[in-house]
């Protein structure tokens, strides 16, 4: 929100230096985004009369004769049309800086100081300045859109600083205003609170008008809609003369980014700038029908707006209809039907209140906006509406624009726009803030805001003004008294009043920092990516159309297609950041994830979808391979104290031999494998990767495990190697469980070595193992072990078809 | 039979001097002590010693035998020495040689500060509660005072997955959760991601948020403000001063912001806090008594107050990063980075 301080200065008296306004307004919540100074960039600027004025012969130049006053008098080589005798321009001293302009004269190239210079062999001790080169406009000034010098009025005071004298003295706050505060979306508004935080009166502005005998019968408003409108004023003017507005109110428009257009809309402008209330007028001419109607849309009904566009409408746009035809998109703008023109000699003005959420809806929905659409998304008040009005029609006569009919239209639900009365505690209020606020400060900061209050021992009457839209209950006034006395008043306690509780990580969130802390012990560091991604990571992974992964719940808006499903898998993401890293030249490393994938139960959703814990790891480097990364699956199932069993399986994603399923107690949780190559090449990756997933919700069943412990055993264990002969199609596991099942004395079977080659036949393959017996109760004899270990060779030999190697 | 015994222990004492290893050490053990030796061989002729001179004969042979074991026993220690020396000679490195590490991985910058924000609130009580990234309507705005027209819900562009269900938009939905499921005393901190449609230099459409809530009797803004003064001094350093400003959300009143003097300039001003000597780190308030009571909580005996931290906003404050999309691109370069 833009607010010019001389603006403000109308309504309240600023007695501080603009910095220090723009503090107390931050001390109580509104902060000042920008404080800019109009003339920011342009010194020792003065007002110079020339004196003499002589053409230099062969050229388009003057050289003059300024007077600067106490400055001096100076000889200047002048090249504007404009410059005469007698003439009073901004004359830039030498060390002075102004706008330096392009060729045109118009478009601003940068800051320039002014130095002492020769044209055509003549010195030139300063420079006679146009309105651009000071930074103004049409205006902001008048004459300051010439393309010449800029005169200044005949009883400027000669050497004095222009600044002032051109309105380059006034600052402008750039405010951020709270949702909760739409009044404030206003010059008056602020000048409000300005009011309120430095203990001065607030005036009221000029409302006042003269209605003429005159009406406009039969004219008639009536709304269709009034759970959208609210509110609905019409007045008529007539005797309209469209022209200019004075440079007072085009100067204001400008300073807050309107540009002026006519005096009747300029009025309409004018008053959203200072009351915060969007208005409307339309050329009464070309209302057919003596009639506004507020109604919603037709489906497929159409409306060419002011800015000459065509929107289709339906149900839910509200329009501002003639007895006959839309001529008006409801609060956010008019239609060009009715537009104010040049000719345009009686106008009908429209104040309304349009229900927020309805304009920001339509505004959104049909991609058209305006100041107006705006301000109605962020709440207009009925109090302001009302006052608005009257605003406007005070203004067509001190314009002298028109003259105001008796014909006023105020269609309404009957909502009240006088103060309401509202009644806290003290001791309510106080308790909130936790200190004790004088009763006489609470009564100072409430009668600022206009609260009128009144203490009756502990209770707090409140009238409560109708703008103030916000105020709800006791908590709202802790806020208005606290914002007001300051909140280092605020000494800080420590829950003196609370009972102590157990603080802490419950068991799942200890474990899964247990399991992160585990994975970058294993050399992997954490990544977090987007809860999102995109179809195509689908495709990537070559799921086939019937894959649950493809069964993903959409954003209905998202940023863009790469962002519009939610995850069903952490895979790709985690695909990608392997590939950005190698294209940034790192060739290895390992990275893991632990995030929530997205199940629907159903699509559209109805219900919370399945949230699921996930962990993915990603190694990459020719140094990994598959069994790496089975280390760090060991490395989830130690930290989780479980045990992990593992089955070939098949990804479409995956190499379909280095590819396995993992289980726990039977139950699938997870799968590892080394990345396809097809994907490989895919990604532009250099060295290969390897990728691994596990459902750590299902994991999280086995949580918390009872920790036991198991006495050491009283008798020395006993350990047997083997080399065994086999099929080369017999795994590992299979040798591991022959070992196992033949045998419960065994506690540990470790693989040590695998051979194939010409000292063996060619389907077998020799793969030695380190068993370790555990004895129990008593110390394992030499001839119980030679039992032992034929059991385990009758059992291989029988299953499996395995011998020892000889 | 004294001088035959000076003669074999000058002439063993000799062969210890001049032997030149172990080996030949031991071999002169051999020749003086060992069976077939010299003093052995005195020994073996004590018999054809008269008896009366056995004693004195058998002390001199001992006496002898003991100069010898322990000229013997020094010289095999002398090597002994000498042989660990050359061993360790041999063993010299050049310690500015680059280390042999074991490569460890770090946790995520946000995940540090989460423990941090986490192992502090744990410390003054607050469970935590972690809500899901998907959310209904009711819980991310109704119940938190925000219904279908608030002009809030402009605040935060919002990602819908259907009419009702949504991204969270704050971790504040989580209030609600858990104040319908437990009565107060409530000590909560809710940590986790959250999602608006934002998506520019400073902006990620996902980021990190911790949700702080304490519901109990007699909680005050001076609570807040004292918890604050806590937090902020553990998290960025002993002595961090809050500063509150007003401010809206629709479910706390009053709400505020809280800055937190200049971590690095101390508060004289610097880049970093703009030259103001503050720096905006979170938002807070009275917790609203609507949301209370739309919790069937008794406003008229608990009061509470809640708090938002940025998670990643700490960490790029913290640790100077300066683009917070680094955050969500697992670049190794980035992660291997801090370890705090």
């Amino acid at each position: 929100m833009l607010a010019p301080l001389s603006w403000l200065k109308d309504y309240v008296e600023i007695d501080v230096t603009p910095k220090e306004l723009e503090e107390k307004l931050f001390s109580c919540g509104f902060e000042v985004e920008e404080l800019t100074e109009v003339g920011k960039d342009i010194r020792n600027v003065v007002v110079g009369l020339v004196e003499q004025c002589e053409p230099i012969p062969d050229t388009h130049l003057n050289l003059c004769q300024v007077n600067a006053g106490a400055h001096g008098t100076f000889q200047i080589c002048c090249g504007a049309d404009n410059v005469k005798t007698g003439g009073k321009y901004p004359l830039a001293l030498i060390g002075a800086t102004v706008y330096a302009t392009e060729k045109d004269h118009v478009t601003i190239e940068g800051i320039m100081e002014i130095k002492q210079g020769k044209l055509r062999g003549y010195d030139s001790y300063g420079m006679l300045c146009s309105g651009t080169e000071l930074g103004l406009t049409e205006d902001l000034y008048p004459g300051a859109g010439y393309n010449g010098l800029l005169v200044l009025p005949e009883d400027a005071e000669i050497g004095a600083d222009v600044k002032p004298l051109l309105g380059m003295d006034d600052w402008i706050y750039d405010i951020a205003i709270t949702a909760n505060r739409p009044d404030c979306q206003s010059i008056y508004g602020i000048a409000r609170e300005v009011a309120a935080v430095l203990g001065k009166e607030c005036k009221a502005p000029a409302l006042d008008f003269t209605e003429t005998a005159v009406t406009k019968a039969p004219f008639s408003v009536k709304v269709d809609a009034p759970e959208l409108c609210p509110r609905y004023i019409a007045h008529y003017v007539y005797d309209v003369t469209i022209g200019e507005s004075p440079a007072w109110m085009r100067r204001r428009l400008a300073l807050t980014g309107c540009s002026a257009i006519s005096n009747v809309v300029d009025i309409t402008n004018y008053v959203l700038k200072e009351l915060g209330q969007p208005m409307h007028a339309f050329d009464y001419a070309y209302l057919e029908g003596d009639q506004i109607q507020v109604r919603r849309a037709a489906d497929g009904e159409k409306i060419v707006t002011l800015d000459e566009k065509e929107f289709t409408l339906n149900n839910n746009n509200l329009v501002i209809c003639d007895g006959v035809k839309p001529v008006a998109l409801a609060g956010i703008m008019g239609g060009l039907n009715s537009e104010i023109v040049d000719t345009t000699s009686e106008v009908m003005f429209e104040a309304a209140k349009f229900v927020r959420d309805n304009i920001r809806k339509s505004s959104r929905a049909l991609g058209q906006s305006s100041d107006s659409s705006a301000r109605f998304a962020k709440g207009v008040d009925e109090y302001t509406t009302v006052m608005a009005m009257k605003r406007a029609l005070h203004l067509i006569e001190e314009l002298g624009c028109g003259k105001v009919s008796s014909t006023h239209m105020d269609v309404n639900t009957g909502n009240s726009v006088e103060p309401h009365a509202m009644k806290v505690s003290i001791r309510q209020v106080n308790g909130v803030l936790g200190i004790r606020v004088p009763d006489e400060d609470i009564v100072r900061i409430l009668k600022a805001l206009q609260f009128a209050p009144e203490l009756n021992g502990d209770e707090l009457t409140l009238q409560i003004p109708a703008y103030r839209e916000d105020m709800d209950s006791y908590p709202d006034v802790a806020e208005e008294v606290i914002r007001m006395y300051g909140y280092e008043h605020v000494t800080p306690t420590f829950m003196s009043t609370a009972e102590v509780t157990m603080g802490g990580l419950n068991l799942k969130q200890k474990t899964e920092l247990k399991l992160k802390r585990a994975l970058c012990s294993a050399g992997a560091y954490e990544g977090i990516h987007y809860s999102f991604f995109s179809p195509a990571d689908l495709d990537l992974l070559r799921l086939s159309e019937d894959a649950a992964e493809r069964n993903a719940i959409s954003l209905q808006n998202p940023i863009n297609a790469d962002l519009s499903l939610m995850r069903t898998t952490l895979a790709p993401q985690m695909l990608h950041a392997i590939a950005r890293n190698q294209k940034n030249g790192i060739l290895e490393g390992r990275i893991f994830e632990l995030g929530n994938i997205f199940i629907p139960k159903s699509l559209p959703l109805t219900e919370y979808p399945d949230e699921r814990e996930t962990l993915c790891v990603g190694l990459f480097g020719e140094a990994e391979s598959f069994f790496t990364l089975k280390g760090m699956t060991e490395t989830v199932a130690e930290t989780l104290c479980l045990t992990f069993t593992y089955e070939p399986g098949s990804k479409p994603f995956l190499h379909p031999y280095q590819t396995a399923i993992v289980r726990c107690e039977g139950i699938e949780v997870g799968y590892l494998g080394k990345l396809a190559y097809e994907l490989q090449d895919e990604l532009d990756m250099r060295v290969p990767a390897y990728l691994m997933e596990l459902d750590v919700r299902g994991l999280s069943r086995w949580y918390g495990k009872e920790q036991r412990f198991v006495p050491i055993p009283r008798f020395a264990e006993e350990k047997r190697d083997f080399a065994f002969v086999a099929d080369k199609q017999v795994s590992c596991a299979e040798i591991e469980n022959g070992i196992r099942e033949a045998c419960d004395y065994v506690t540990k079977v470790t693989l040590f070595d695998v051979y194939e080659g010409i000292q063996l036949p060619k389907d077998k393959k020799s793969m030695a193992f380190s068993v370790v017996f555990t004895p129990r109760e008593e110390a394992l004899s030499a001839s119980f072990m030679e039992q032992l270990v034929e059991d385990i060779l009758k059992n291989l030999n029988e299953k499996l078809g395995i011998s020892l190697r000889a | 039979m004294k001088e035959k015994l000076e003669q074999i222990r000058a002439h063993a004492i000799h062969a210890i001097e001049n032997s030149e290893n172990l080996e030949k050490l031991n071999e002169v053990r051999m020749d003086v002590l060992g069976k077939k030796g010299e003093l052995t061989a005195v020994l073996k002729g004590m018999k054809d010693v008269a008896a009366e001179d056995r004693p004195k004969v058998g002390q001199w042979v001992n006496e002898t035998r003991a100069v010898i074991e322990t000229r013997l026993e020094e010289k095999k220690a002398a090597f002994e020495a000498e042989k660990l020396r050359a061993r360790y000679e041999s063993e010299k490195i050049d310690v500015t040689m680059p280390a042999v590490t074991c490569q460890c991985g770090r946790l995520h910058p946000v995940t540090q500060v989460r423990n941090q924000l986490i192992d502090i609130f744990s410390a003054m009580g607050f469970e935590i509660y972690e809500g899901t990234e998907i959310e209904t309507d009711y819980y991310n705005f109704t119940a938190l005072n925000t219904p279908q027209d608030h002009p809030a819900r402009d605040m935060q562009d919002t990602f819908y997955l259907s009419p009702e269900f949504l991204l969270r938009t704050q971790t504040s939905a989580g209030q609600i959760h858990v104040m319908e499921a437990k009565k107060p005393p409530i000590k909560v901190v809710s940590p986790g991601k959250v999602f608006r449609s934002d998506d520019d230099a400073t902006h990620s459409p996902m980021f990190t948020q911790m949700e702080g809530l304490v519901v109990d009797r007699g909680i005050t803004l001076c609570d807040l403000k004292g918890m604050l003064d806590e937090f902020v001094q553990k998290i960025f350093g002993e002595g961090t001063k809050t500063r509150l400003r007003p401010s809206y959300f629709p479910f706390t009143e009053p709400s505020v912001e809280v800055d937190v003097s200049c971590f690095q300039c101390g508060g004289t001003g610097c880049k970093l806090c703009k030259g103001t000597g503050w720096i905006e780190v979170l938002g807070a308030g009275v917790v609203n008594h609507r949301v209370l009571e739309g919790c069937n909580i008794d406003t008229s005996e608990y009061s509470g107050f809640a708090f938002g931290i940025g998670i990643e906003r700490i960490a790029m404050l913290k640790y100077g990063i300066n683009n917070i999309k680094l955050l969500f691109e697992s670049d190794l370069r980035v992660l291997e980075q801090i370890d705090d």
